[in-house]
């Protein structure tokens, strides 16, 4: 069985919110339109995102890491948004295992929202509805996109490539090479949601010098010592 | 509901796909617009597009907002007779009522006085038309916003390597091992530096990242190196002098192409001291490096021409010359310059300890030195030598305004510059890259007017606005030595200001220093907010009246112009305002005459072409400018009887040229009647439709042989001079010895005839004009009591908002509603409060209530915010009570245009007094505890009214569906 998933690389992600914005672009006039946003000139606004970038800080200064953390449905294989759903509203599509919302269904009770351990559903107050990321569902399957453009509008978006996006339960998909091997991995797995989505850690590149790397033997300052010169008296004018 | 496979989006109403190039930033993406039923369905990046290949970002994707938002101006409105400046009171008038109107004051201003009308732009991009018709006006007061954003950035660079970042150049991070990074905006460059610098990490590159705040880029680098702000020259210089003693310089680069190796008199008794020692020679006409210097050769010990073949000079070293003459190689100098500077010196300074420092040094000089690439590109120098291929020393920087925004800038970047030349890197392969039309001679050829007879009415201003000075000839001042220029630019006080001093037009101005003015345009600056140091006050100067002159009570600034798209603080302040179209609705020349995207292998322009139609009444500020030239009767835009020359802005790009065929105008792509040609050729009147054809952006690459070495690449400068980009094909020798500061410091000291410097200049022109980097205190550091104000405090812009133009956008606004004050919970503890609290930031100039947030990512010293999120209540299409306003705030308050009175004068711009950039982050604060009843920000000010022709301000709800938003 197909399971599409993002996989985001938190090694390169520079937090600039190109997702968050992208997604909302495409989706508020999409099939899981609109994206309502309250008070949106006034106080305290306060809109539908199906991403959202949460920012961290780690350890203490001077050994302080910020990390940009972009975060949205993760397209559980067992999500545990589904069963709770009273209506039906709720479902895991069989053919690509992406998560979506009927809203013509749905009573907007929050109980997806309850269960959802990653906090990854938002109400659309207006509405009242249940909306979350649909992973572009109504551009990854349209076919009368050219192929490179059957990705989630987040995917096209990210200037850094940090979101791949494919299938994980092909081995030879990009996605999953990634997980492999650059040490993906998925959040909170101990729920046992199996998420879909997983994430690429921060690596890091060093550089080590050997302290023979500072005295090589052609070192340009050689050519600035004076030339020498004559010295008067030589072995050859006094020895045999 | 439907199943979501069951219909194709683009089968939704009715849809149409336009290409065009994006401005919610000035990076200048390609993006794609979708249309369904004429309104805009999705914007994303264009994957054929040099720039961006595809990506946007969030900005970008934002522009819907932006389109709709409900902060548009929609129709020309005059300030309503008896309403005061700033009260936003207008009325509605034609535009042939504002085009009357200005046209007879500023008909009246050119033929009296051109220079009493001012024309200032902010982010505009549109330099090229707006230079030339202030140059067809006869004012030199025009700028741009350089002068407060980075012109030491590109001052410092163009003067020593002929080229700078972002649109002059930048790290080649395909090939580059090493990228550091030191101080840069997360704007400069936007999509292309995520794009590169991405790569860069996914091949392995190690990334470093030097920077006071640890946010955006310099989150995902491999190490953080936390510098207090102001002290980049500190390390730099420290980094050189390791460098330096290391001998982890690439000596053969250093001679070849750059001034080291050449001997400068070193006999401070005389009037040529620290001048290069020039023979005679046959030059060039018009020649503006002339190679009439002179090396000590090493194998013959005697001075000789530079570049003799064979010839392989010393670097160290102090000579004799036949003639008495004692000299020195420029390398020496240098040398000597930087051995105060030890590491450990640096440590006290910049915080960074010595030891890293050293480590610094040591990894870029090792990894240029010891992972050369070599690319199998054959090309010849200057000096006719044939190389069989093409050296690069992978390290590759990139700076911006943290470096530049100070008073020590210039030299900070001089510093870089040097150190890039030390390790090799300048145009080579995995370094530094020109873009076209650099490199550029140093400095470039355009100078500024010589006096105030370059200034006559009814005419044509005498040289060009902007330019750049060789020496103190080239300065634009009176007799007495003192400026021309509103903004004092090019004058003793800031000689090399090549892009003006913006931000002390408004007091300037005021003050009548160093005269009163009639008209001030502003198109796209929010001067009365983001845009000004010392905002409160600069406010009040635009409310000002003359009340103690003849009694006529008029403002001090007796006519203010503003042309903006939407309600910034500043329309409020306008007698005349007149509605821009956003960048969906207009056509633009990206022009080669301006700042255009080139990459590095080759030149490249773009346009924009309208997606959508004009808003209500909404006019390009291009067609109000042609408009205007047309009806004044400048020489540019009519005939020879004074008929109308140009129907209108994309007329007028087509058949422009710069001189009567020349075949240069604005647009590079497709010239010649048939549109055979390129860069230069006969206006092409199916231009526009070509560049529609190609994704609005011509893209010329060069072959490999011209790519790299530019400089110094005789194929490619003589390709260059052939295609009208360059006037002369020379070497452009890189100025690791600065003889052109020289030149002003040896006039500082009298010892130079032509023009002089005011007495009370003098020793700070002598001081400052130094022929190698230095490091210096802020100068105001130097004036304040830093005990008192223990912290820096500085802005970083975040890259989901451009300057002030995204709080009016109901999507992005969500991502910064408004902004807090950074720290150390260290300063919070010593001073006595705790995360989120209240607090007052206190600087010499005045003081801002505002909520703090902790952060372990910044320098201890330093406290920061993002920039130009707070707002004024009721500005930018925003309700009275919007975060942006109640809760946000402006660093702005806090600090001066002007320093502290010194010897230098009463009234000194708070600027690098050798460039004139405004020393933003040079401020000095303290912070306390706020009363913890505040629930709002301070200061606040009056609410300002919506302005006629803007809509109603949108509900509770907005839910944005295209083809029927706003529909009922």
């Amino acid at each position: 069985m197909t399971q599409l998933a993002l996989v985001i690389d938190l090694n390169v992600c520079v937090g600039c919110h190109a997702c968050v914005t992208s997604c909302k672009e495409w989706n508020t006039s999409g099939w899981a339109g609109p994206m309502t946003d309250q008070r949106p000139y006034g106080r305290d606004p306060s809109g539908t995102f199906f991403n959202r970038v949460q920012m961290f800080e780690v350890g203490t200064f001077p050994f302080t890491e910020t990390v940009h953390f972009p975060k949205s449905c993760l397209h559980c294989e067992d999500p545990p948004c589904v069963p709770v759903c009273p209506t039906g509203a709720s479902y895991k599509r069989p053919d690509n295992g992406v998560v979506l919302v009927d809203y013509d269904k749905c009573i907007g009770c929050k109980y997806c929202s309850w269960a959802c351990p990653y906090g990854a559903r938002e109400i659309d107050e207006k509405l009242r509805v249940m909306k979350k990321c649909t992973l572009c569902i109504d551009r990854i399957t349209d076919t009368s996109l050219p192929p490179a453009e059957r990705k989630p509008a987040c995917v096209l978006a990210c200037p850094t490539s940090a979101r791949l996006f494919g299938d994980v339960h092909d081995p030879y998909s990009e996605v999953s090479i990634a997980i492999r091997e650059n040490g993906g991995y998925q959040l909170m797995p101990e729920w046992g949601t199996n998420p879909a989505n997983h994430y690429l850690p921060r690596r890091k590149t060093r550089m080590q010098i050997h302290e023979d790397e500072l005295v090589r033997a052609d070192n340009p300052l050689k050519k600035e010592a004076p030339l020498p010169a004559a010295q008067g008296e030589t072995l050859d004018d006094v020895a045999w | 509901m439907l199943d979501p496979t069951a219909q194709s989006d683009r089968a939704i109403g009715r849809v149409e796909v336009k290409n065009t190039t994006c401005y919610m930033c000035a990076c200048r993406c390609g993006i794609r617009v979708t249309l369904r039923d004429g309104q805009v369905r999705h914007i994303e990046g264009n994957p054929e597009h040099p720039l961006n290949k595809g990506v946007i970002c969030a900005k970008g994707a934002s522009g819907i907002m932006k389109q709709y938002s409900p902060a548009r101006l929609t129709k020309p409105l005059l300030r309503r007779a008896g309403a005061e400046r700033g009260e936003s009171q207008f009325e509605e008038i034609s535009w042939e009522k504002a085009f009357d109107l200005l046209a007879e004051r500023l008909g009246r201003i050119r033929a009296e006085d051109p220079k009493r009308f001012a024309l200032f732009t902010g982010r505009d991009q549109m330099q090229a038309l707006t230079g030339l018709f202030a140059k067809q006006f006869g004012t030199p007061n025009y700028a741009a916003h350089g002068g407060f954003c980075s012109v030491n950035m590109a001052a410092g660079l163009i003067y020593t390597i002929g080229g700078s970042f972002w649109e002059f150049g930048g790290p080649d991070l395909d090939r580059a091992k090493l990228f550091v990074m030191i101080g840069t905006a997360e704007d400069h460059h936007s999509n292309p530096l995520k794009i590169a610098i991405s790569n860069f990490k996914r091949r392995g590159g190690r990334f470093i990242s030097i920077n006071p705040v640890r946010t955006g880029y310099s989150a995902i680098a491999d190490e953080w190196v936390p510098i207090k702000p102001g002290t980049d020259g500190a390390l730099l210089l420290a980094v050189i002098r390791e460098i330096v003693n290391q001998g982890l310089y690439d000596r053969d680069y250093l001679v070849q192409y750059s001034n080291a190796a050449e001997l400068v008199i070193d006999d401070p008794a005389r009037a040529d001291h620290g001048l290069f020692k020039r023979v005679e020679m046959h030059i060039e006409p018009g020649c503006f490096d002339p190679e009439n210097k002179l090396w000590w050769d090493r194998e013959l010990n005697v001075a000789i021409g530079t570049h003799t073949p064979g010839a392989d000079p010393y670097l160290l070293g102090s000579f004799t010359l036949d003639d008495g003459t004692p000299v020195k190689p420029a390398f020496q100098l240098l040398r000597d310059r930087v051995q105060e500077y030890t590491p450990e010196w640096a440590e006290d300074i910049t915080g960074i300890p010595a030891a890293t420092i050293r480590r610094l040094a040591h990894e870029m000089g090792v990894t240029a030195r010891d992972q050369t690439i070599e690319l199998p590109i054959p090309w010849t120098d200057c000096w006719d030598n044939d190389h069989d291929s093409v050296v690069g020393n992978p390290v590759a920087f990139h700076a911006m305004r943290g470096m530049a925004a100070h008073s020590n800038g210039f030299h900070t970047i001089r510093a870089l510059g040097i150190l890039m030349t030390l390790l090799g890197t300048v145009d080579r392969p995995g370094g530094f890259r020109h873009k076209a039309p650099f490199p550029r001679p140093i400095p470039p050829c355009p100078k500024p007017p010589k006096g105030p007879e370059d200034v006559r009415p009814n005419s044509v201003l005498e040289g060009l606005p902007l330019g750049w000075p060789a020496d103190p000839n080239d300065l634009f001042v009176d007799a007495d030595g003192e400026p021309v220029r509103i903004d004092k630019a090019f004058s003793w006080e800031y000689p090399l200001s090549v892009h003006g001093l913006m931000h002390n037009v408004i007091t300037n101005a005021w003050r009548g220093d160093p005269y009163r003015i009639d008209t001030l345009l502003l198109f796209m600056a929010n001067m009365a907010w983001n845009s000004s140091m010392n905002t409160v006050k600069v406010r009040e100067m635009l409310t000002d009246r003359d009340r103690d002159r003849d009694g006529d009570g008029e403002y001090k600034i007796p006519f203010l112009v503003v042309c903006d798209a939407f309600q910034s603080e500043t329309v409020a302040f306008a007698d005349l305002v007149l509605p821009d179209t956003t960048y969906l609705e207009r056509h633009d020349a990206l022009s080669m005459l301006d700042r255009p995207i080139s990459e590095f292998d080759g030149p490249v322009d773009s346009v924009r072409i309208p997606v959508v139609p004009p808003t209500g009444e909404c006019k390009p500020f291009q067609e109000v400018l042609i408009e205007l030239g047309t009806r004044l009767g400048l020489p540019a835009f009519v005939t020879a009887d004074g008929a109308r020359k140009f129907r209108d802005y994309p007329d007028f790009i087509v058949n422009y040229e710069t001189s009567p065929g020349s075949g240069i105008g604005f647009l590079a792509g497709w010239r010649g009647k048939g549109g055979e040609k390129f860069l230069k050729g006969e206006p092409n009147p199916r231009q526009w439709e070509m560049y529609a054809k190609n994704n609005c952006v011509f893209h010329y690459e060069l072959p490999k042989s011209y790519q790299y070495m530019r400089n110094w690449n005789k194929g490619y400068l003589q390709w260059a001079r052939a295609q009208g980009m360059t006037r002369y094909a020379e070497p452009i020798t890189i100025h690791l010895y600065s003889e052109v500061l020289q030149k002003f410091r040896l006039a500082a000291q009298g010892r130079r005839p032509g023009k002089q410097p005011p007495q009370r200049l003098r020793k700070r022109v002598e001081t400052f004009f130094d022929p190698l980097p230095f490091y210096h205190e802020p100068l105001e550091t130097r004036l304040v009591d830093s005990q008192r104000y223990p912290l820096n405090a500085i802005t970083q812009r975040p890259m989901a908002m451009y300057h002030s133009w995204d709080s009016q956008n109901a999507w992005l606004r969500q991502i910064h509603t408004h902004n807090y004050l950074f720290m150390s919970p260290r300063v919070g503890a010593a001073n006595g409060f705790d995360d989120g609290d209240w607090v007052w930031v206190e600087s010499p100039h005045g003081r801002v209530r505002c909520m703090c947030r902790f952060s372990e990512a910044v320098e201890p010293g330093t406290v920061w915010t993002w920039n130009a999120i707070g707002k004024a209540a009721g500005a930018w299409g925003l309700a009275p009570d919007a975060n942006e306003s109640r809760l946000g705030f402006l660093l702005n308050h806090l600090i001066a245009e002007e320093l502290p009175p010194c010897e230098s004068g009463e009234h000194v711009s708070n600027s690098d007094p050798v460039t004139g950039q405004a020393a933003w982050f040079d401020v000095r604060v303290r912070v306390s505890r706020a009363e913890p009843a505040a629930a709002a920000s301070a200061p606040q000010f009056p609410t300002q009214r919506r302005v006629p022709g803007q809509v109603e301000r949108r509900g509770r709800w907005q839910a944005y569906v295209a083809g029927i938003f706003g529909k009922r």
